[in-house]
Order: C-alpha cells, then structure tokens, then sequence
C-alpha cells in the first residue's frame, strides 16, 4: 500500500524530476520506518520476552555471556494465547463485533454519502460539516453520553415507557448492542468521506447513459453506481473495521462483562496483570489478522486504478 | 418544409423553451425533423443546441412546449423508456465493463435473450469494425475506438433516433476527417434518423441533409447545406458558414441596384430586392464568387458600370487548391477573394502591392437580413 502511494505522489507531473520522485518516495517511506516499523519492531521483542518484576517489566532480550550476546526469545506468550480460549474467543469476538458494525456503518453511511455527492454543489460543504460535527466534541465524551442515554433510567427507556411502548425497560446499556451503537455512532464518518469521496467523482453522463440505454433508476444503481463506487466501500469498511477491532473505549464504556474484546483483554494484560510480552503479543497477532483486509483493499484498488 | 405531410415527420418540435433560473438557453423552438433524415443543429457555444438535444433525449424538461417523437408526446415520459439513444460527448462508456458488456447493456435491459443478444452485439461491433474488440476495457482503446464503441452502444438498440452530441469533436484532425465518412455510410446502412448537435460548421456542412443554425437559443435558419451556404438568412449565418464580404449600401428599387459607399460603383442584384426604397441593406459575396486580376489586364478597355471593385493586395494565403488573395479597398476596409489554382505555372502571377480589379456575377450577391 505505500508502495502504491509514494508510485502516485511520484508519478505526478509536477515532481517528475527524479529530485522530487526521490523525496517524494523518502519521506512517507521514512515517516513509517521511524514511527511505525521500528516501534513495532520493540512490539515484537517485547512479545518474545517474559515479564519480570523490572523497570520495563520485561526480561532482557540479549543477555550477555562470556563477552558474546545470547538472545533470550521465547514463544511462551503465543503459545499461551493460542491455548487459552479467552484470548481466541476476544479475538475473533472483536473480528465478529468490528465486522458487522462495519457492515451497519456502510448500509447507513452509503445513502448518506449518496445523497450529499447528489446534492446541490452548494449544499455538500455544510452537509459535510454536519457530518464531521460531532469531532468538535472529545470521543469520550460521546461515548460516555450513550451510556447515560441507554441506561435502564435514561432518556430511551423513560421516554418509550411515557409513550406506552413498553411497560419494563429495556436493558441496552452494557450489551452487545450498545458496543455496536456505539462504534457504528463513532465512525460513521470515517466510512461517510471517503464513499463521498468516490461518489461525488462519479461521472454523472454514465448515469444518463445508463438511462439512455433502457436501465430504470435501480438498474442503474446496480449495475453502474454501485460498482464504480466499490473502491470508496473498501477504503470506508476498512477505516472502520480496523480500529473497531481493536477499539477499547466503546466496548469499556459501554459492553458488559460478556462482550469480550480484544482491545479490553489487551488494557487488562498491559495495566492490571502488568504483563507487556502477553499484551504485545496479542497486538502482534491482531495485526498479522487486520493485514489481510489490507491487502484485499490493495488489490481492489489497483484493479479500479487499471479500469 | 415544415408542412411536409405529417407521416414524413418523425420528431416535431413546438414552441420549446428552457429557463434555466432565469436565462433562456432554449427560446421559444419549433423545429420539424424527418424521417431517415440526418438533422444537425449547429452553432457557437451557449446556443442552446446541446439543451435542445438533451431535451430529446429526457435529460431536460421543457419549461414549456411539446416533443412528440414519433407522434408520441414525450412529456412524460423517462429518458429510460424513450426510442431515443444518444452518444455522449464524453462516449460515457461504462469503465468497468468489457466493451461486450457496454454494448450488451441496453440489450439486457429490453431482455433480449441471450444468444440474439450476442448476435446482435457482434453484429454492431463488426459494423463499426471493432469485431476483434469485445473482451477489451475502454481505457485499453484509443479515442478513436471508443467513439465507435459508443456509436455502437446506442445503435445496437435499433433506436428510432440518434442523438449524436459533438460526436467527433475528440478525435484530431485526421481521424475526424475519416470518421465523418464512415459516420454517414452507417447513418445510410441503418436508415436511423440522427440528430447531431455540432459546433464545427464543416462538420454539419459534410454531413447533415438539412441543419439548423442556432443562435441565443432560436433557430435562425433551417435548411440543406446548399441552401444555407448559397442564401444565408442573415448576416450571422453567412459569417458563421465560411467567409463572406459584406457591403452596406442603399438599395435603388429603380433598377434594382445598390449603392455602396465603399465601392466605385454599384452592385447589381440578379434576385429583385425587397426593401423599401432608399433603405439600408447589407449585401453578401462569396469570396470563390469572385474574379480577381491584375489591373489593366481586362480584355475590354472600358470599367464595368457595376459589380466592380479595385484595390491592392494585402495579402496572399497559398493553400494548395486555393489562393485566398486579402484585396484593400481605397477607403481601407478588406474584401477576401478566392481562387482556384486550376493550372500549375501562372501567365500573369498575382503579388503583394498588386493593384488588382475584382469582379462578379449579377447572380453572386445576396441580400443579408440583419
């Protein structure tokens, strides 16, 4: 992915001299070196020592003897995780959680993006305002919001018992739903830009062609809106799938003991139990999992790029 | 024309105009197009002809006015469901399909089944000789190609109209050339009435049976190439189509001449003029209408009485078939005057600072309306 980035920057006219094609490769490749690669590299020595009730709480990675270094790795810490269902069941219930949020951003955020890029052109900066709005305000507090709005007292159940619609409140707060709420809440914007992004770019003779040629409006969106706007469907799902993965706060504030996460399990290893080679590598292993959608979105990418 | 009998008519345009918030890009239309009949509209941009095509097509509603295609009111009826096609400037080709699939597409959705599909598909392939092509993507063809993919796209459906908008103005110069050709071979083979929007008067001249010239969303004149290009309505259409010279004189209904103050004499007109007497006319000539030779080279000794002008040569333009020789007048204004290289080596070769005479026919000049 940021072979194909830096290959864009590169490519464009302006920085054609090989100068510009130099720095223009340098810097995104330098920026993600520093602070990136070489901070997951401490991940990863980090996940293949063992915890040790030291200032870091982790045995050293080389020891020294008889003047020759000794590297002092050990699988231990996958092996744990790969044995004990909790971590697996976090893992793959933070995959389920993340995919069908990210599933329930798409269907709400599609239409919305939709009818922004179709608006009138003086209408799309404001409607994009509102969109972005709610940044203005910290996450947190946000989030922290719903939990008041979704407890039994709160405003949902009062106002649904005053209406007659039920006689009991419901409990919403610390479920499932309320982690899904809560995360298809936070990043609807994240999945909003970027089908905008590739919606309002959309060549609107195409859509009269397709008219033209006989399709009704469904049609049209079917077999011609839709999958020109597929690369913007990939880049949102994946901006909202891959922290919702790993998110901590929704699902701290706002799941039960029940909705496990890995994000959770993850504060619990590195703040109470004190034990960094568990918790980096579980953060290993998540990201070897969020890879492969990367890739998938490469490969989804490049081929729109050659049609 | 417009009262030919009402079978001949296949689209009839009446009294159609279009606001856009305020400016009228279509002012008040009636036009009448017949059937197998290859139709432009012509003119500079902001015209209204591209409004008027898009209308047809149910891209634009009417503000007011009636389209019938076919005696059918259009009024109400989607784009989708018209027996209209269109090519789009921009070809509009769907990027994501192989060029089968494009041409497919309007097929599928009238479900014809699958194999009359394919034959069909082959079939307006192969007419616009892109056989070997169908498995391609448009962004692996040249323009060229894809203009014919187009063209292929919107008549595979057999439409009762084609509306063509700025179908060459993509391609450069030589392939536009070629494919004006094989554009009105194909209009013949398939006998569809094609409207062509154009702003390229050569264009419309080669290609139209009749074209109407638009200007601040009227029509101005409607009529063949010939009628056109030889009796201009206006001023501004015998400037818009090719190059003309214009005098402005008093019309003498005596004898049916004019006097123009900027010529040694009179203009006599073949075609009587309608003006009332002493009135101010302008009078158009076409550069290839008239004669040009060195001064004192006439075979009679006596200046013509009328149809004459003398002046020097400002400049010379040597394209070949032509020479375009600019002719100044005493009073400085230029006049153009064509003329065919009809032999290789001249006996008497025309320069710059030539005093020169020029000449013409009673029957060349027309009576420009303003």
């Amino acid at each position: 992915m940021t072979d194909t980035a830096a290959d864009r920057v590169a490519d464009s006219p302006a920085l054609s001299a090989s100068r510009g094609r130099l720095i223009g490769i340098l810097i995104p490749t330098a920026w993600l070196l520093l602070f990136f690669a070489i901070p997951f590299l401490f991940v990863i020595k980090i996940s293949l020592s063992e915890a040790a009730y030291s200032v870091p709480p982790v045995s050293d990675f080389l020891i020294w003897q008889d003047g020759w270094p000794v590297l002092q790795a050990t699988w231990a810490n996958f092996a744990l995780i790969l044995d004990d269902p909790l971590y697996l069941q976090a893992l793959l219930g933070s995959l389920r959680i993340a995919a069908i949020s990210t599933l329930l951003t798409l269907l709400i955020g599609y239409p919305m993006a939709y009818a922004i890029a179709r608006a009138e052109p003086g209408m799309r900066t404001p409607l994009l305002l509102l969109v972005i709005l709610p940044f203005w305000t910290s996450f947190l507090i946000r989030v922290y919001a719903w939990s008041t709005l979704l407890q039994d007292q709160g405003m949902i159940n009062s106002a649904l018992m005053w209406l007659g619609v039920i006689d009991d409140p419901m409990r919403m707060l610390n479920t499932e739903f309320a982690v899904q709420l809560g995360i298809v809440y936070s990043y609807l914007p994240f999945m909003i830009l970027p089908l905008y992004a590739t919606l309002e770019r959309l060549d609107g003779s195409l859509l009269e062609a397709a008219a033209d040629l006989g399709a009704r409006p469904a049609t049209t969106f079917w077999r011609v809106t839709l999958p020109l706007s597929l690369p913007g469907v990939a880049a949102g799902c994946l901006l909202v799938f891959i922290p919702a993965a790993g998110e901590f706060v929704i699902p701290e504030l706002l799941g039960g003991p029940d909705t496990l996460m890995i994000g959770k399990v993850m504060w619990q290893e590195f703040f109470n139990n004190r034990d960094w080679p568990v918790a980096s590598a579980l953060a290993t292993i998540l990201l070897l999992l969020l890879i492969v959608p990367i890739l998938l979105l490469d490969r989804t990418q490049s081929r729109a790029e050659q049609g | 024309m417009a009262a030919a009998d009402s079978t001949d008519t296949l689209v009839s345009i009446q009294g159609v105009t279009k606001d856009f918030g305020g400016t009228l890009a279509v002012d008040g239309i009636d036009l009448e197009i017949r059937r197998g009949e290859y139709f432009s509209l012509l003119g500079g941009s902001g015209c209204g002809k591209t409004t008027l095509l898009r209308m047809l097509g149910g891209f634009e509603t009417p503000t007011s006015g009636r389209i019938m295609i076919d005696g059918q009111d259009m009024a109400d009826v989607p784009a989708y469901r018209r027996p209209v096609n269109m090519m789009f400037q921009s070809y509009a080709l769907f990027p994501h399909m192989s060029v089968a699939q494009n041409v497919a597409f309007g097929l599928e959705q009238e479900k014809v089944v699958k194999s009359e599909r394919d034959d069909r598909v082959a079939e307006a392939l192969s007419m616009v000789q892109l056989g070997e092509y169908g498995r391609r993507k448009p962004h692996q063809l040249s323009g060229g190609q894809r203009q014919r993919v187009a063209l292929a796209r919107a008549l595979v459906k057999r439409p009762k109209l084609l509306l063509l908008d700025e179908p060459l103005a993509a391609l450069d110069r030589k392939l536009r050339e070629k494919t004006q050709f094989e554009l009105a071979n194909i209009q013949v083979k398939v006998g569809i009435t094609f409207i062509m929007v154009t702003h390229d008067q050569e264009e419309a001249m080669t290609l139209s049976d009749r074209l109407a010239v638009m200007n601040a969303g009227r029509i101005i004149q409607v009529g063949t190439p010939g009628d056109i290009y030889e009796f201009p309505a206006n001023r501004m259409v015998g400037e818009f189509i090719g190059t003309i010279n214009v005098f402005e004189g008093t019309a003498d209904l005596a004898d049916g001449s004019v006097h123009c103050p900027a010529l040694p004499c009179p203009i006599v007109l073949e075609d009587k003029i309608a003006a009332d007497p002493e009135s101010q006319v302008a009078i158009g000539i076409r550069p290839e209408k008239m004669r040009i030779r060195k001064a004192g080279s006439a075979p009679s000794e006596a200046a013509p009485a009328s149809n004459f002008l003398t002046g020097k040569v400002e400049d010379i333009a040597y394209l070949g078939d032509l020479s375009i020789f600019h002719v100044r007048l005493a009073d400085g204004r230029i006049v153009q005057v064509s003329r065919t290289n009809t032999t290789r080596r001249r006996d008497e070769p025309l320069t710059w600072e030539d005093t020169v005479e020029v000449e013409w026919d009673p029957q060349a000049p027309v009576v420009l309306h303003q």
